[in-house]
């Protein structure tokens, strides 16, 4: 080694077995061995076990006749069905209540975030006590509970009628609907490509303003695109929108739309556990908005909703929305918790596949599929949404 | 009040005269500091005073607190206008201990105080050394001795009669003592330099995280006879601990590696400039100030834990939430279910509030 010409020691390479080489190669090679050999016990053991209780693996079994009842799913579904179309069925129940519990919780955690923030004493004590008496209790607690009391409500002829066509009974929550048919769908889809072009047609008017620093207001294209389109189309063609309503005919109702017990005390149990931590993201997104920019855009008189929208909210969102992704995976996830009031997710319908086929393995799999699957959906939109409202750095 | 300050409303209420009854004053601003905000506090008290008076008719005044042993018929008789607290007294033995032998649920109760009196000392900044490992190894040891017993003249109590409280507590402590190694490890392995270790560690990271717990306490209790050579099968009590364990790992794993990569780099390498080995350097210089960054965030996913032992239930474990629903199986006492929810919740609310609440004071202490 020569002391008179200090060079920075060359990088050590993979290959190039120095001493921390071979101790990571040791500590690799320990890792990987333990790993290997336990998974290669456990499965020798599996297989074993299964051909002494003669299941075999794979899955062919899904091609079978599932035979379990079902009684509250989106899709058509009987009994002779196979278990590829149960097990699908329980993946649009697990998406039914995900979906419509997020964008529940979403804009009541958003509410009582912002209640939390008021100058009214008042508000702000009684959503900090919602936020901490719900985050406290355990949601299977809060789920058994919220079905004790669905149970517990009048029978469908005495029900309760909060509002004119609305009925809350033991049989669940009974609404108004307004029937699809085809035809409707048709509406609904020109209403859709109409809120598409609106999203260019946007974009083109935000590039003019920036060129030439005239604002151009974008609601009569809203109206035009979104409004008076679908309605024009279902004029022209005739389409008829009746609203469906419920009736109580003999012991239960006929017509509406109807949310089974279990389906609404799971959906109020995940909206208002997962509304509670929501609040508390909300709230300390507004919080880290400086005050100096509440300041500044008060100075420069900007509107009250106008600062709210292009001041506030776009540097209060990129703290809002990272851990706003965990809190919709943690519902999604939470939902299997349905299986504990039997209202028949994915979870629950692949353990009552387990249960009369033995297919443990893949049952296991199936479910690990189905919410990897949504993770990553989720994970991918809200990436996709954090970057599109992230901090450019010029 | 310091919220309230943050609102750009505040300073337009701060500008009103400072003069007049203090309580009058603090009326004006709190509640009626424009007219809107007056009708809306008016709105909320008259709702408020709606909900204490209807649920204080029906907890209090309505209430049946105590009957004779085993006979509900006086709680019958106000079912739907008064709360049946005397299901209470008749079952707060089951719902907090389960089926463990009646004469011997000191044993319990005395590890259930074990365990608060370990968890108070583990907050108090003066036990934060290395002895409290040996704390919480002893304690344990002490936990588990009085609750199978069978040596010092204590009777043997197999853990298929273990339930309630002391179930909840063991599933949530011991899923965290051994999770948070286990943890600490999966974090190491994430950010090693060695790519077969790092690929482990994120994919059982990824994997855990990605499935609920139901589904992996559903593995624990119905692959995990597949798994074993035939013949060896052992509690479901302890292959639930195993999942908990499992899932406490991943999760405790990805806040460690948070807190590891908040320590400095210039650390790593005044440690590596001493000479220290990787572990002697983890152990000594790194992981010290790691933990100390994300002790927060631990705190919440503690809170997250002991809720979710509750999770249990469904594959049928006495823990408390279980215990609880049996007792209203009973059909004298069917109808009162909501009264033992309550009274349940409120032993969880109690032990997690007490833990947010320290979260809190840490996080304060740190800002400051």
């Amino acid at each position: 080694m020569t002391s008179d010409h200090p060079r920075p020691p060359p990088r050590r390479r993979f290959f190039a077995f120095g001493r921390n080489e071979l101790n990571g190669l040791f500590w690799q090679v320990l890792v990987v061995g333990i790993v290997v050999g336990v998974v290669a016990f456990l499965w020798s053991n599996t297989v074993t076990n299964l051909s002494a209780r003669r299941i075999t693996t794979g899955f062919a079994f899904l091609g079978r006749e599932a035979g379990m009842p079902i009684s509250d799913s989106l899709l058509a579904y009987n009994p002779r069905d196979s278990y590829l179309w149960a097990f699908i069925v329980g993946v649009a129940n697990t998406l039914r209540v995900a979906v419509i519990g997020i964008v529940l919780a979403t804009i009541l955690g958003a509410l009582i975030g912002i209640s939390r923030l008021s100058a009214n004493w008042l508000l702000s004590r009684l959503a900090a006590v919602y936020v901490e008496a719900l985050r406290d209790i355990p949601l299977l607690l809060q789920l058994l509970f919220w079905y004790v009391l669905m149970q517990a409500l009048p029978a469908a002829r005495a029900a309760w009628r909060p509002v004119e066509g609305v009925f809350l009974s033991n049989r669940g929550l009974i609404l108004p609907a307004i029937p699809l048919g085809p035809m409707q769908l048709w509406v609904l889809g020109t209403a859709v490509l109409g809120c598409a072009a609106l999203y260019v047609i946007r974009r083109w008017l935000i590039a003019q303003q920036m060129r030439d620093g005239k604002p151009r207001p974008a609601w009569p294209f809203a109206l035009g695109l979104v409004v008076m389109l679908p309605v024009a189309v279902s004029l022209l063609r005739g389409v008829s929108w009746t609203i469906e309503w419920p009736e109580l005919r003999g012991f239960n109702f006929v017509g509406g739309l109807t949310l089974a017990p279990e389906y609404f005390a799971l959906l109020i149990a995940l909206v208002t556990y997962t509304s509670a931590f929501i609040a508390e993201i909300v709230r300390s997104g507004i919080q880290s908005v400086p005050r100096g920019q509440w300041d500044a855009a008060n100075a420069l008189g900007l509107r009250r909703s106008f600062m709210l929208r292009q001041i506030i909210l776009p540097q209060a969102l990129r703290v809002i929305v990272p851990p706003m992704t965990s809190q919709y995976l943690n519902l999604t996830k939470n939902s299997s918790l349905a299986v504990a009031i039997g209202y028949q997710d994915v979870v629950s319908i692949a353990n009552t596949t387990l249960n009369q086929t033995g297919q443990a393995i893949e049952a296991i799999a199936l479910i690990m599929a189905v919410f990897l699957t949504i993770s990553l959906g989720i994970s991918f939109f809200m990436n996709w949404y954090n970057s599109r409202i992230a901090l450019v750095e010029r | 009040m310091t919220a309230i300050a943050d609102i750009p409303d505040a300073p337009r209420a701060a500008r009103r005269p400072q003069t007049g009854n203090p309580v009058l004053r603090w009326l004006r601003t709190n509640l009626f500091s424009s007219i809107p905000n007056g009708i809306l506090s008016i709105v909320l008290l008259a709702v408020l005073a709606k909900g204490i008076f209807s649920f204080a008719q029906w907890g209090i005044a309505n209430a049946v607190w105590l009957t004779p042993a085993n006979d509900s018929s006086a709680c019958k008789a106000v079912r739907g206008l008064g709360a049946c607290w005397a299901i209470i007294p008749e079952k707060y033995r089951f719902i907090l201990f389960g089926t463990y032998p009646f004469d011997e649920q000191w044993r319990p109760a005395l590890a259930v105080v074990l365990f608060i009196a370990l968890f108070y000392l583990s907050t108090r900044r003066a036990f934060w050394r290395r002895e409290l490992v040996f704390l919480w190894i002893g304690t344990l040891a002490l936990i588990s001795l009085l609750m199978w017993g069978g040596v010092l003249g204590l009777s043997f109590v197999s853990q298929d009669r273990w339930g309630g409280l002391p179930v909840t507590l063991i599933l949530a402590t011991f899923g965290l003592a051994c999770g948070f190694p286990l943890g600490i490890l999966v974090a190491l392995g994430r950010r090693s330099k060695l790519p077969a270790v790092r690929s482990i560690s994120v994919l059982y990271v990824e994997l855990i995280r990605g499935v609920p717990l139901v589904s992996l306490l559903f593995m624990a209790s119905v692959m995990f006879p597949l798994f074993m050579p035939s013949g060896f099968n052992i509690d479901k009590l302890l292959r639930a601990q195993i999942a908990i364990i499992l899932f406490a790992g991943a999760y405790l794993a990805e806040i460690i590696r948070g807190g590891l990569q908040a320590v400095p780099r210039g650390q790593y390498e005044a440690a590596d400039a001493l000479g220290l080995s990787y572990w002697r350097k983890h152990r000594l210089i790194v992981l010290p100030q790691a933990i100390r960054h994300v002790i927060p965030p631990l705190v919440n996913t503690f809170i997250a834990f002991f809720k979710d032992t509750s999770l249990v239930l469904i594959i049928g474990i006495f823990d408390l939430l279980t215990t609880a629903k049996t007792a209203i199986i009973d059909p004298a006492w069917q109808q009162f279910s909501v009264e033992v929810y309550i009274f349940v919740a409120a032993i969880y609310f109690v032990f997690c509030f007490a833990m947010s609440r320290y979260s809190r004071s840490l996080e304060a202490g740190s800002a400051r």
